[in-house]
């Protein structure tokens, strides 16, 4: 493997050589480089103390924290609903996935039946919010490598999908738009209008990513064949989503354990071969054109139904109801003061966001809080395999190996 | 009882403790001694192989007598099982064995328990706080009595006496 060779090699004036006496010798000492805190490619606070050997990485630590806020514990503290604004906050990029899958594990906890419409539209939105990560991901790693124009691309295209979750729950990236047992809103007829068009005009576009990058010597040189890691170790490390998928296991959430709206869906799960920067690189960009695909399969299966479960225990009641309703206010205020009663339990539910296997577990006493909420992120995991996959590579390789992991350090430091 | 449970129990009947099956998550207790013990068949026994860990977590029981509850949270790749493994640790002897040498992974998710519930973990090559800074001394944060706003030089401030009028 590609790897073994790149170990350090030291540079040393040959003994042997007649005039060895005479030449100057060599000063050779490791340096220690801090790498951040306030670095523009760590996407957030991050440092890493880098071990350099010339250019060659002995060693990297990487110091997390800088972000930390204590959400699991915040969580302790508020009830159920409360919790979800919270979520936003942890991938503050992809907010919706973090929504999904809190609310996928409460539904898990609470043993609830999410209508057949709401699970398609829960679909649709996650894979929209892929899409935006995937767009912003690789407009931000082709900018940290040296190409600079798809970054322009991807962001013109995501801003699309933003001022779509605008319109669709007010927020760009802050959305709360999921509901323990169902969605907040409907699509209206002018945001499902926007969609469509969307998905007709976004495919030629990442034909056009791809002509830029792959036609471009720098990046492709940059990526491939640089922080490789096998199979089995990325396995054992934990590495999940495109990050895993890349060195050759289908490890995919939605196929292994098919939830919300995907068993009813044909897609597949692009799978990589050498576990390099570049296969990772090229299973997130086919990831967009799968999801382009999910999404135009839900839009032409989708009924009409109502967007939230009816177990007025647990769930909210619909907006309009609740300015005009007694019973409905006094539900809703119930819900958002006291919260339901949780059965005793653990359980643990992960849902494949665009990162990773994002998790949630959570460990009920009854009552309406949870007693203990442990957030499986998956950017904080893949940290757990940056010393190993650095070592030997070139100091400006670190700058790739932040991005080929998707880290974003809401979600890491939690 | 969970085949899985069964089985772990049928190899393990010292350290076996209990099992439970709830919402379709299979979840194993087992004696602290054993723990590295039942990992390592959870890891390499061929019905089991169980080759990636999701996560590992901590609970808090402050009225128990073993206080604390570590969790593992692992995953077969091949088998598409998964399975919880538990035990528990008095506070009194915080320790706990490591399984960083079965899985890499472990090596991080092991920091941020200790980090964030005091558990200490033996033979781990690199036991320090993870997301608190290095200098912390104010406690574990996720521990039941560690107060929500946090403890330490804020509670010494002194506080302005309401200005008169």
């Amino acid at each position: 493997m590609a790897f073994e060779d790149q170990r350090t090699t030291v540079y040393k004036v040959d003994p042997e050589h007649p005039e060895s006496e005479s030449l100057p010798t060599l000063r050779t000492e490791e340096l220690l480089l801090n790498m951040g805190p306030q670095h523009p490619s760590t996407h957030g606070v991050l440092k890493v103390i880098l071990e350099l050997e010339g250019e060659r990485l002995v060693k990297s630590t990487p110091v997390l924290g800088f972000l930390h806020r204590g959400v699991e514990k915040l969580a302790e503290d508020g009830t159920y609903h409360q919790f979800i604004p919270h979520t936003d906050r942890l991938d503050y990029v992809c907010a919706m996935y973090n929504n999904f899958a809190y609310c996928r594990a409460v539904e898990k906890l609470m043993n609830l039946q999410v209508p057949d419409r709401a699970e398609y539209l829960r679909t649709i939105v996650a894979e929209v919010q892929r899409i935006i990560g995937h767009q912003f991901w690789l407009g931000t790693q082709a900018l940290d490598i040296g190409a600079m124009t798809v970054f322009f691309y991807c962001f013109r295209d995501r801003e699309i999908l933003l001022d779509w979750f605008d319109e669709l729950c007010g927020a760009r990236l802050t959305t709360s738009w999921y509901r323990i047992g169902g969605v907040e809103r409907d699509f209206t007829p002018s945001l499902l209008d926007k969609l469509k068009k969307f998905l007709d005009y976004f495919p030629p576009k990442i034909d056009e990513y791809i002509v830029f990058l792959e036609t471009n010597r720098i990046w492709v040189a940059r990526t491939k064949g640089v922080a490789v890691i096998s199979a089995e170790d990325a396995v054992s490390f934990g590495l999940s989503g495109p990050t895993l998928r890349g060195s050759g296991v289908d490890y995919d959430l939605r196929k292994y354990e098919p939830y919300s709206a995907y068993p009813k869906c044909e897609f597949s799960v692009p799978v990589g071969k050498n576990g390099d920067t570049y296969d990772r690189y090229w299973i997130r960009v086919m990831e967009l054109y799968e999801s382009v695909k999910i999404i135009r399969q839900c839009l032409e299966q989708m009924q009409e139904g109502p967007i939230m479960a009816d177990v007025p225990s647990v769930t909210l009641p619909p907006k309009e109801r609740v300015f005009t309703n007694l019973e409905s206010m006094i539900q809703q205020f119930k819900l958002f003061s006291q919260g339901f009663n949780a059965p005793p339990g653990e359980i643990y539910c992960g849902t494949e966001a665009h990162k990773g296997e994002l998790g949630f577990h959570i460990v009920s006493t009854g009552g309406g809080k949870p007693y203990r909420l442990k957030i499986r992120a998956p950017s904080f995991i893949h940290m757990g395999a940056f010393d190993y996959m650095s070592r030997g590579y070139m100091i400006a390789d670190a700058i790739t190996l932040f991005g080929t992991y998707d880290i974003v350090m809401g979600e890491c430091d939690r | 009882m969970h085949q899985l449970a069964q089985r772990v129990q049928d190899t393990f009947p010292v350290g076996f403790v209990s099992s439970t099956e709830w919402r379709g998550d299979v979840s194993v207790t087992v004696t602290r001694e054993k723990i590295h013990e039942v990992a390592q068949f959870l890891h390499d026994d061929p019905g089991m192989d169980f080759d990636y860990i999701i996560h590992v977590s901590s609970v808090d029981w402050p009225d128990d007598e073993d206080r604390f509850e570590v969790v593992w949270e692992f995953y077969s790749i091949r088998k598409r099982q998964r399975i919880r493994l538990k035990t528990r640790v008095p506070e009194s002897d915080c320790i706990v064995d490591s399984l960083t040498d079965i899985w890499k992974g472990a090596d991080f998710m092991e920091r941020e328990v200790y980090d964030m519930m005091g558990i200490r973990f033996r033979n781990h090559p690199d036991l320090r706080r993870i997301l608190m800074p290095d200098d912390y001394t104010e406690g574990y944060p996720l521990r039941k009595d560690f107060p929500l706003r946090g403890k330490g030089w804020r509670d010494t401030f002194d506080f302005l006496d309401e200005v008169p009028r």
